[in-house]
């Protein structure tokens, strides 16, 4: 791991009243590194995911992404967040806009682009996820493969540090999952640095430098996918693992 | 003369209507010009406290669906009377016309207050955290993302409430506003015929029949494929 992370996130807790979600949760990741975090439902793994850009306030800890301290009250959160991509389980697109509108819409709002320019980025981002030709398409004219793709170029068009997967193929038929992991494979050769919350145990085996195990708020064990996979040190992680085998 | 002859002859005397047509059309631009001004101010501002309440202040949301469910559950005449006869002992004496317009104005900010409302919360939550995702701010969210998606689904209520609180300007009647049916029953009564009251229906026909229509061509166009 090189010596300064680009992500940074030290002991964070995040209480939802009574409830303790994340019970002290350290995650540090490296320049283009992909982390895969897998865990049982309720683990805690969409909440760690939500509060490193903000979209859910920790209880406490502390967050340092590319440099900057997310939880600091001075930091401009909408300016950090556009280093920061996200894509989520359900795609949320902008149903009343054009796949091109959707991808040029923080461009020229947030990073103050003119239309001209915007819609030139816009369209090499739809170009890297293969729906050059879907530009005036509106979500509703898209198949949840492509939804997802074009959630996928409104992030890169931002060109952020690091990106957010929240089980992004997990709501896709099948057939259409294949077309979404093979954009994220092309995104972590062009160096990418990425945090994946992801069921797609192949895709974590051959892309994946390091795997994190989560349980009840907790980081249980973390190392390379190999070495979870297979020899686990841990009992629940065994436990964990067998079950999404077999199934 | 047959029954038919005399039916005519009492409710479309011609005579009568054409003594009494300049005063209708007089009532029906009143009406007009009532009738904009409730829409324009009354979805104003009705929209201005949707957003308000958006930026969720407790206590000003608090006082937001007061205001809101007060206006929804007098009757508007009530509070066209309220105004006309009881603001005087405050020392402001508003004209009828004046009197109509802000009491519709403010049932018609009530109503589509709500309805903005339950539009703008209908928007999954998921468009807000994609939206503030990349960067965009809560106002920028709002505008550009959340109140597009929630005026597409408000229009179809927005347009009937509308409509129906617009319809209440025959109400100014009660305090003398020279409307459409202030006009027709003034003209009856001198003229001891109903037919300028036929006039007056044929001009509410004139002015809301094509409001009706062009109102569910809106909803057509804004309808849109998920
Ligand atoms: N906004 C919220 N308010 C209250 N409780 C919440 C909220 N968000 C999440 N939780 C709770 O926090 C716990 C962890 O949720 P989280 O979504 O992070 O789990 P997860 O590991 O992503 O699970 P899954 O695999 O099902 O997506 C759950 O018990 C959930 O019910
Ligand atoms: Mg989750």
């Amino acid at each position: 791991m090189t010596p300064q992370p680009i992500v940074d996130a030290r002991a964070i807790h995040k209480h939802f009243g009574a409830l303790h979600v994340l019970k002290g949760v350290d995650l540090k990741v490296a320049e283009r590194e992909l982390v895969f975090v897998i865990g049982p439902s309720g683990s805690g793994k969409s909440t760690l995911l939500r509060c490193l850009n903000r979209l859910e306030e920790p209880s406490s800890g502390s967050i340092v992404v590319d440099g900057i301290d997310m939880l600091d009250p001075r930091t401009d959160i909408n300016h950090a967040r556009q280093r920061i991509g996200m894509v989520f389980q359900s795609f949320n697109l902008y149903p009343h806009m054009t796949a091109l509108g959707n991808v040029t819409l923080a461009l020229r709002k947030v990073a103050g682009k003119s239309r001209a320019e915007a819609d030139a980025l816009g369209h090499a981002a739809l170009e890297r996820v293969g729906l050059a030709d879907r530009a005036e398409h509106t979500p509703g004219q898209l198949s949840g493969g492509q939804q997802q793709r074009v959630a996928i170029a409104r992030s890169i068009a931002l060109e952020p540090r690091v990106m957010l997967f929240d089980e992004p193929t997990s709501a896709l038929d099948p057939e259409l999952v294949g077309s979404v992991l093979a954009v994220m494979r092309s995104l972590r050769e062009s160096g990418m640095t990425m945090i994946v919350v992801s069921h797609e145990m192949g895709f974590a085996r051959n892309a994946a430098d390091r795997v994190v195990f989560m349980d009840d708020g907790l980081i249980v064990e973390q190392g390379p996918p190999a070495a979870i996979f297979e020899t686990p040190a841990h009992e629940r992680t065994r436990a964990f693992i067998g079950q999404i085998q077999r199934h | 003369m047959t029954t038919w002859e005399r039916f005519l002859d009492t409710f479309f005397n011609g005579k009568v209507m054409l003594k009494y047509l300049p005063d209708i059309l007089s009532g029906m631009v009143v009406t007009i010009e009532l009738a904009l001004l409730i829409v324009f101010s009354g979805l104003a501002a009705g929209l201005a406290l949707a957003l308000i309440r958006s930026l969720a202040i407790r206590p000003l949301n608090w006082l937001i669906i007061f205001i809101v469910d007060l206006f929804r559950s007098l009757p508007p005449l009530v509070i066209i009377v309220l105004m006309y006869f009881g603001l005087p002992y405050a020392e402001v004496s508003p004209s009828g016309f004046v009197s109509t317009w802000l009491s519709l104005a403010l049932v018609l900010m009530a109503f589509s207050e709500e309805i903005f409302w339950a539009g703008i919360t209908s928007v999954h939550k998921g468009q807000w955290e994609a939206s503030r995702s990349t960067g965009l701010s809560f106002g920028q969210t709002l505008m550009n993302v959340v109140l597009p998606q929630a005026l597409r689904l408000t229009i179809p209520p927005l347009t009937n409430r509308t409509i129906a609180i617009t319809k209440g300007t025959a109400l100014g009647t009660v305090v003398a506003v020279t409307e459409i049916l202030g006009e027709a029953s003034s003209a009856v009564s001198n003229s001891y015929n109903p037919s300028p009251l036929m006039m007056g229906a044929a001009a509410y026909l004139v002015l809301f029949l094509p409001v009706v229509v062009l109102a569910r061509r809106l909803e057509k166009r804004f309808a849109w494929k998920r």
